[in-house]
């Protein structure tokens, strides 16, 4: 009923040929920031939360010790402590760090960081004693491993 | 050779799906990636003492501060009870000793390069002693304290010398900020048993 006609524009279809490559260079970057879990956690940890935090610089000269409650057990089980995929008792802790280092290249041993990652509830007492096999293993460089605290 | 061959055309392929299957990837990626930085405290434990002789440190007692956790998750300075935040300010007003006073640690004055003669304590000591069962978190907590008193010291002198915070120095500078208030603390490993 209107006066005028309206003249039916024809919309251009959307080119997304180069839709493929925008998701690749995405696709790309999240490959190279992700590394893969290489470690079944077997504790169960929630680190402790710190505000003065420093980075861990070479990734591949870190070696991790959880310690934590088993993941499988109930609260009443002690402290356990778990290098790469086992547990290990302090004693057995030494031996597990130097082949871990006898592993690394001479660059990474020089800089060799150990990052105890432990839960918030451990004994003083266990970590003291971690912390002393690693002296008498010669791991000087130690981390205190902790979340970023969020609320100032 | 007689006759003209046709020319054949080859069909496009069809990439529509391309962006489909590209998708999945990434969002493969995007789940499984972590990010997951990581941080802490970075510390440097002592060597070993030679042939297990513990040898006494030949502290003065002016120069010690310390700092005691016991079994109970509570923290004492110098015998009195306090708490994260007031063990941030002491450990800042120890180790900075402004006035000189006789109760707090004796300076030396050194050349440091870019900022001449300072006046340090070159040789006070944090004395930390942590219960057996106390708690990780505590302990934590006490260090992080530490760590944010000496960086505030540090903040302050990068501001006076410098004019902007210690984490936009020059490597130089920060060096030479450090040197001026160094980190010295010592820890006592106790032995026996914990629940």
């Amino acid at each position: 009923m209107s006066m005028f006609r309206r003249k039916i524009h024809e919309v251009p279809e959307l080119n997304t040929a180069s839709l493929p490559d925008l998701i690749f260079i995405v696709l790309f970057f999240f490959m190279v920031v992700t590394h893969m879990k290489e470690t079944t956690m077997k504790v169960r940890y929630e680190m402790p939360q710190g505000t003065r935090l420093e980075q861990v610089v070479a990734k591949s000269s870190v070696i991790h010790i959880y310690i934590g409650k088993p993941v499988a057990g109930n609260r009443t089980d002690t402290f356990r402590i778990q290098i790469n995929d086992r547990y290990t008792d302090i004693q057995g802790l030494a031996g597990v760090v130097a082949s871990e280092r006898s592993r690394m290249s001479p660059e990474d041993v020089e800089r060799m960081t150990v990052s105890i990652r432990a839960d918030r509830n451990t004994p003083m007492g266990l970590i003291s004693d971690v912390k002393q096999a690693l002296r008498k293993v010669g791991a000087y460089r130690i981390n205190y491993a902790a979340d970023e605290k969020t609320v100032k | 050779m007689f006759r003209m061959r046709k020319p054949r055309r080859v069909p496009g392929l069809n990439t529509t799906s391309t962006a489909d299957i590209s998708f999945m990837l990434l969002t493969f990626f995007l789940v499984t990636t972590s990010m997951d930085t990581d941080k802490g405290l970075l510390r440097k434990l002592p060597p070993m003492p030679q042939e297990n002789i513990e040898r006494a440190a030949d502290v003065k007692k002016r120069n010690i501060m310390s700092i005691t956790v016991d079994s109970d998750n509570r923290l004492y300075c110098d015998g009195k009870l306090v708490s994260t935040s007031a063990l941030r300010r002491q450990v800042a007003l120890f180790v900075e000793n402004k006035d000189n006073s006789p109760a707090m640690p004796e300076k030396t004055v050194m050349n440091i390069p870019l900022l001449g003669r300072c006046s340090v304590a070159a040789n006070h000591v944090i004395a930390i002693q942590v219960d057996r069962n106390a708690s990780y978190d505590t302990y934590f907590n006490m260090q992080n304290a530490i760590v944010l008193a000496y960086s505030d010291l540090r903040d302050r002198q990068a501001h006076v010398r410098f004019r902007r915070p210690y984490k936009k120095c020059t490597k130089e500078q920060r060096e030479a900020i450090a040197a001026c208030y160094p980190i010295r603390i010592s820890e006592a490993v106790s032995q026996g048993g914990f629940r």
